[in-house]
């Protein structure tokens, strides 16, 4: 995230692009860069690293059960993932959990920020009790929401079981996510409300404005970067869902998302170069995802940082 | 005055960070070394017996535990079975499997096979054939089905241990004994007639794969033409038994017999289905034979036949199911293994299993040594299996299965000729193992 916030300018004035560095600045930018080699070396172990080689599998025909046939195919995997009906369907079914439990969350979370902003007793409790859900691992969560509504499983879900049509397993597993990752939300939602001067909702309030005007003229405005963080965030964590998904229908009934067909390809199948082309596939709708938003949307992740 | 080492005193406080600190990296060797130390001692206990690890799923009826207990008895000194436990479900057991045997995990010694993955684990080299003396012992008297199952490109890989097939399970106090070819269509027109469910198994999963397979060679085709030579084969699934096969499961998910929990049953929650009292048939294997002693009146009623024909007069092929034990190619005791796989095989733990877990043997002499009173369908079980269509072996049957479930789910809306021509199309790439599944 730190190489998208907005680079400050360093010391030393600018005159026609090129920086006139007096000793100082140059034994201070030496010493900067010897204290960032470390985290940088770290970064290049643990990202780059793995990055470039899963586009090197990605151009390789390289499956572990087939280990004698294996060799370079260049760009045809890729041709492969994308004629395929499969990774169509995954991405409309990853992209429509992706926006409803998103909306879902922003205007749950946004009345729970709301309500624990205003909360004059029993503060202490009420926090807690929103954040509950977060704190248990999406694991047991999808364990349990599976459990409730599956008949054969002692729940008890009265109508036919849901997890036995797509669109059903589909909302099922939309309402697991909001109900664990809400809270995540509010958090960033409560913590922009904060920022939001109490002057300006008492001046609103003078000026006659009702509740409903003071949210949505007033306190919104005032925190959007708030917003599109916690947007942001969310957004790029519901697009590489997985867990809930493998859990409740392991990708029954055309349910799979994205992470889940990687998962095949790569674990199931041992198809390293299939299976890497689509992690990269995943990764560039990630890094478009965050493009869209920092760029579009302008969201100012240095804002929330305090670094401003 | 204070002693200067009590707790709350500034020297206490920083010699008990210091000790915490070490206790800390104690227990961070203790947590990286253990299984490093686990794993050093798994090939030998010690004495100097070496200890043959068999990784295999957890089975009811105790018949795993039984033949280790036997072989251990009977090979002292020699060798010491350890039975490893691999995940419940089969997709599960192989997922675990292969991800370790492609690493050359040398600490699995034997295992667990289920048939369809000879051809698979064989021809991606994590296996080792059995030498030809011992290959001519373990095929002897072996039924020909169950013996294909271990075998891949003429050498035996997996030996022989139990076997199954699914028959049809019926209620005698609703309806009459299935007569000469009874048809799948017979089946599910009675139960509509009646009011009343036909339980088979319908999730995405491997059991979808088996029941088409099953239905697709008993209405005269195949899946694969040659399947031993891998990615060279070709697909069959000619259209005319194709749709057939198609026709057949649509007929069912579509009618009022469907169990409206179609879409998620397995073998286990069609049991549970059947055992609830409204359906009047169910196709499964027969382990749940035992399971209806449970349920107040159902086993006395309960009736069995052949699986149904899907061409009136053209007998049923019916599924092969159950498990081989093969050796893995980076054990570090191969001589052991053969001989402790031989002696897993040996014709009474097969009894045991049968009489005790419901899976059938693989020797066809020993349906006559089984005892009636605990497994009285044990003839027809025979013909089933001797008749029975084994699923493709070829190295790439996951992605096949893959390919089937993806084409046939839901089964309610199969549309027989179209789903035929999807499914030729994608079963090809899966074939050689490059379709996105």
């Amino acid at each position: 995230m730190t190489t998208l916030a907005p680079a400050s300018h360093g010391p030393g004035t600018r005159r026609r692009g090129k920086p006139i560095l007096t000793d100082r600045d140059k034994a201070e930018r030496r010493l900067g860069l010897r204290l960032v080699a470390p985290a940088v070396i770290v970064m290049l172990a643990v990202t780059v690293y793995p990055i470039c080689y899963s586009i090197w599998l990605s151009i390789q025909r390289y499956n572990l059960r087939f280990p004698n046939d294996h060799k370079y195919v260049w760009l045809s995997n890729y041709g492969k993932i994308l004629s395929s009906s499969v990774f169509w369907q995954d991405i409309r079914n990853t992209f429509l959990i992706v926006v409803v439990s998103v909306v879902l969350e922003l205007i749950l979370g946004l009345a729970l920020a709301l309500f624990m902003h205003r909360a004059t007793f029993g503060r202490n409790i009420v926090r807690t009790a929103i954040l509950l859900p977060y704190g248990i691992i999406t694991v047991v969560s999808a364990f349990a929401f599976q459990f409730a509504v599956s008949p054969d499983l002692g729940g008890f879900w009265p109508w036919s079981p849901p997890l036995a049509g797509h669109t059903s397993s589909l909302f099922v597993i939309i309402a697991t996510e909001v109900w664990k990752t809400t809270p995540f939300m509010s958090l960033l939602l409560l913590a922009g409300l904060a920022t939001v001067p109490n002057d300006y909702v008492e001046a609103a309030k003078v000026d006659g404005a009702n509740a409903w005007q003071r949210l949505i003229k007033v306190i919104l405005p005032n925190m959007k970067a708030a917003v599109l963080v916690a947007v942001l965030f969310r957004t790029l964590d519901a697009v590489r869902i997985f867990d809930t998904v493998f859990i409740q229908t392991k990708g029954a009934n055309k349910t799979a998302t994205l992470s889940q067909l990687g998962y095949n390809q790569l674990i199931n199948q041992l198809n390293l170069g299939l299976g890497s082309a689509v992690s990269i596939l995943l990764f560039l709708i990630v890094i478009m995802v965050a493009f869209i938003f920092v760029k579009g949307f302008k969201t100012d992740l240095g804002q929330v940082r305090g670094e401003r | 005055m204070r002693p200067a080492d009590t707790p709350g005193s500034a020297r206490f406080r920083q010699a008990s960070r210091g000790s915490r600190r070490r206790a800390l990296a104690l227990v961070a060797t203790g947590v990286i070394a253990a299984p490093l130390m686990a794993a050093c001692g798994s090939s030998s206990n010690g004495s100097g017996v070496p200890t043959v690890n068999w990784y295999i799923g957890a089975q009811a009826g105790g018949w795993i535990e039984n033949a280790v207990t036997t072989c251990n008895a009977q090979n002292k000194g020699k060798f010491s079975i350890k039975q490893q436990d691999l995940p419940s479900r089969a997709t599960d057991q192989r997922e675990q499997l292969v991800r370790r045997l492609a690493a050359n995990d040398s600490s699995i010694d034997l295992i667990g096979m289920d048939v369809i993955w000879t051809a698979e684990f064989a021809n991606a080299g994590w296996l080792k054939a059995f030498p030809e003396a011992a290959q001519a012992k373990l095929s002897d008297g072996v039924l020909k089905g169950p013996l294909a199952s271990g075998t891949y490109q003429g050498k035996l890989y997996a030996a022989p241990f139990t076997s199954n097939t699914q028959l049809l399970w019926y209620r005698k106090d609703k309806v009459g004994a299935p007569g000469k070819d009874f048809t799948w269509g017979q089946m599910v027109d009675q139960a509509v007639a009646k009011q009343m469910q036909v339980q088979i198994q319908g999730a995405q999963a491997e059991s979808m794969t088996v029941t088409f397979n099953t239905l697709l060679e008993s209405a005269g085709g195949t899946f694969v033409n040659d399947p031993s030579k891998g990615a060279d084969a070709s697909i069959s699934l000619a259209q005319k038994p194709t749709v057939l096969a198609l026709a057949a499961l649509k007929k069912l998910a579509t009618s009022s017999a469907a169990n409206p929990e179609l879409n998620t049953s397995n073998e286990d929650s069609s049991r549970a289905a059947f055992e609830k009292g409204n359906s009047l048939y169910e196709i499964n294997y027969p382990f749940i034979y035992p399971s209806a002693a449970a349920v107040k009146g159902l086993q006395q009623n309960l009736g069995w036949a052949r699986y149904p024909e899907v061409v009136a007069g053209a007998k049923s092929r019916p599924p092969l199911g159950g498990f081989n034990i093969g050796i893995a190619k980076h054990s570090k005791h191969q001589d052991v293994d053969v001989a402790a796989a031989s002696c897993i095989v040996q014709d009474s733990n097969q009894l045991f299993a049968a009489e005790n877990g419901g899976n059938p043997p693989t020797k066809g002499a020993l349906f006559d040594k089984i005892s009636k009173a605990k497994y009285p369908f044990a003839d027809v079980m025979r013909d089933s299996i001797n008749d029975a269509a084994p699923r493709p072996v070829t190295p790439a049957y996951n992605d096949i299965s893959l390919a089937v479930q993806e084409t046939l789910v839901p089964l309610s809306q199969i549309n027989p000729e179209k789903t035929a021509n999807s499914l030729r199309t994608l079963a090809k790439a899966a074939l050689k193992s490059e379709a996105v599944l």
